[in-house]
């Protein structure tokens, strides 16, 4: 029987909406049980928001004092002894779960899967290589447990309603104390998350400079959008680091992505080849980011975002 | 005696645009330039700028790969790094078979830093560093944008999806990079005719005692699908009447 184990994500006391993905990845495979655990100094709140999505099974409560900041090095012991029970071991495709599943993996003596973007069987799924320019089937072997990471973009979020046990876990294993967690910058502005946002706003080399950006920022405002920015624009210090939207930056699927001044390098449309509707604005007629546009509109940034503003009302 | 060992990948150049093969069994390859993954150009960067400071004696790179790897490990000897490490494979191996190959190479060479990129732009896998650090029972500091050594201890700033966190790691320790943490040095001519003079040694996979065999077989390698193109429109409420159209504004 196929047992499937999510690794959740969360800080704050709260669930990131990536776990409820991966239950919906996992939820693919034809009669699995599906489990969260939920790994933190103390994971009630957290557990009881797992436990309410739809198609998950038992929600297991590791809580423990070591547990305090998601260190990779401290919790794939943990994640391990917790898998043995299972036959398959998920955890979102974000830094947390691309830092913290392969260790996993290589504690259990088994090799990863990354990026899972669909589906085919319990031991059969398509994923990305190449910036997305190739699409592969990779089939797993049955006797092996099998650790993935699921591309969070190519799933929706599971729906609430579910209603599962919450159980606490004891786990026994040794934790290393050679790393430690000191501190963690995150730039509160007070707009949508770039990863789970509806529209999404991005801003590209064409901006500028930093001051510049201020436009995209005004627009993303208007619309209730979280801020992007390309690679050459995070390189260039128009942006923060965590804006960058693209194959080595954040893949996202927004219901809206205006892409603004960015020309459309292979790497950034890799971030954002699942959105609904992409809007292109750049003055060059000829820019690769138009190939892929729903909407495109060639002129000077500068003159149509305030433009776009005034006609949104 | 503190040294630093780099992983080298040999990947298809990051500005080649990458194309399936018709009938689906890779990308095609043929006549393509190959380079050193850029992550780990970025690590090799990193490595030199530590020795350069006084934090390590010796830099050595290290990749597995086909004897043609040989060109991408005497540009980084050509960079500066020491000596290099060639461990012969044929076909290509899995994260979890490279860093079981890294880990006999760190059983031998006794770094006490390894630093690696955080992911090959071919596979896009983001494994090895964390798998090598794993089975050495050491610890991981991946996507670093930034690296402070302090005697035995190093502070590595990281690129999360949060921000940057910044965490405290007692070395010997794996470190992965990203993309920010520097620019990598052009190499010069006389530098390149110096590398030539540099020991580069191969090993192979089987004589380390590395079992190869691959544990996911992939069936098939399809381009992505094709986004519709759009419409161009004309002016600014051309724009806003589509969106409204769409029900998105």
């Amino acid at each position: 029987m196929t047992k499937i184990l999510i690794v959740a994500e969360h800080s704050g006391g709260k669930l990131n909406p990536a776990t409820a993905k991966c239950v919906t990845c996992a939820s693919k495979i034809d009669g699995a049980q599906i489990d969260v655990a939920v790994f933190a100094t103390d994971g009630s709140a957290v557990a009881a928001e797992a436990a309410k999505i739809q198609g998950v099974k038992t929600v297991l409560k590791v809580d423990n004092a070591a547990n305090a900041e998601p260190l990779a090095a401290v919790l794939a012991p943990q994640v391990a002894a917790v898998a043995a029970n299972y036959t398959h071991v998920f955890g979102p495709s974000t830094t947390f779960g691309k830092d913290l599943m392969p260790r996993v993996a290589a504690l259990l003596g088994v090799g990863q899967l990354s990026d899972i973007m669909a589906i085919e069987s319990a031991y059969k799924f398509r994923r990305p290589v190449y910036a997305g320019n190739a699409i592969v089937t990779v089939e797993a072997p049955q006797d092996k447990k099998l650790v993935a990471t699921v591309r969070t973009a190519s799933f929706q979020a599971a729906p609430q309603g579910g209603s599962a046990a919450v159980e606490a876990a004891n786990v026994s294993a040794e934790l290393p104390s050679h790393t430690r967690f000191v501190s963690r910058s995150a730039a509160a502005t007070g707009r949508p998350d770039l990863q789970t946002a509806p529209r999404v706003v991005s801003g590209g080399r064409a901006l500028g400079s930093a001051d510049n950006f201020k436009v995209i920022f005004s627009l993303a405002d208007k619309l209730g959008a979280a801020v992007g920015a390309s690679r050459a624009a995070v390189d260039a210090g128009y942006a923060a680091n965590d804006l960058q939207v693209g194959q080595t930056g954040k893949i996202i699927a927004p219901e809206l992505y205006v892409a603004v001044g960015i020309s459309g390098a292979i790497q950034h449309l890799t971030g954002i080849k699942d959105a609904r509707t992409i809007v292109a604005i750049n003055k060059d007629a000829e820019a690769p980011i138009f190939e892929v546009a729903d909407i495109g509109l060639v002129g000077d940034l500068f003159t149509l975002l305030p433009e776009i503003e005034k006609a949104l009302g | 005696m503190s040294k630093i060992l780099v992983g080298l990948k040999r990947v298809v150049d990051y500005n080649v645009r990458v194309r399936v093969k018709p009938d689906g069994t890779g990308v095609v390859t043929d006549g393509v330039k190959m380079s050193i993954n850029p992550f780990d150009e970025i690590a090799l960067e990193e490595a030199l700028r530590i020795k350069e400071k006084g934090g390590a004696t010796e830099v050595v790179v290290v990749s597995i790969g086909p004897s043609d790897t040989q060109q991408q490990l005497r540009t980084g000897l050509a960079m500066g790094a020491d000596r290099a490490i060639l461990v012969q494979a044929d076909s290509a191996v899995e994260p979890l078979v490279a860093a079981k190959i890294f880990l006999k190479l760190i059983e031998k060479e006794n770094p006490q830093i390894v630093l690696l990129g955080k992911q090959g732009i071919d596979d896009d896998n983001n494994q090895t560093g964390q798998m090598l650090a794993a089975l050495w029972n050491r610890p991981q500091a991946t996507f670093a944008s930034k690296v402070e050594l302090d005697g035995a201890k190093a502070k590595v700033t990281r690129e999360v999806d949060a921000g940057l966190e910044t965490i405290e790691v007692d070395l010997p320790a794996v470190l992965t990079t990203d993309l920010r943490l520097n620019e990598p040095r052009y190499v010069k001519l006389p530098d390149i005719m110096k590398a030539k003079k540099k020991p580069l040694d191969t090993v192979t996979v089987a004589s380390l005692g590395v079992d190869a065999t691959p544990q996911f077989k992939t069936t098939k390698y399809e381009p992505p699908a094709a986004r519709q193109k759009g419409v161009m429109v004309k002016d600014v409420a051309e724009l806003v009447s589509a969106l409204k159209q769409k029900g998105l504004v």
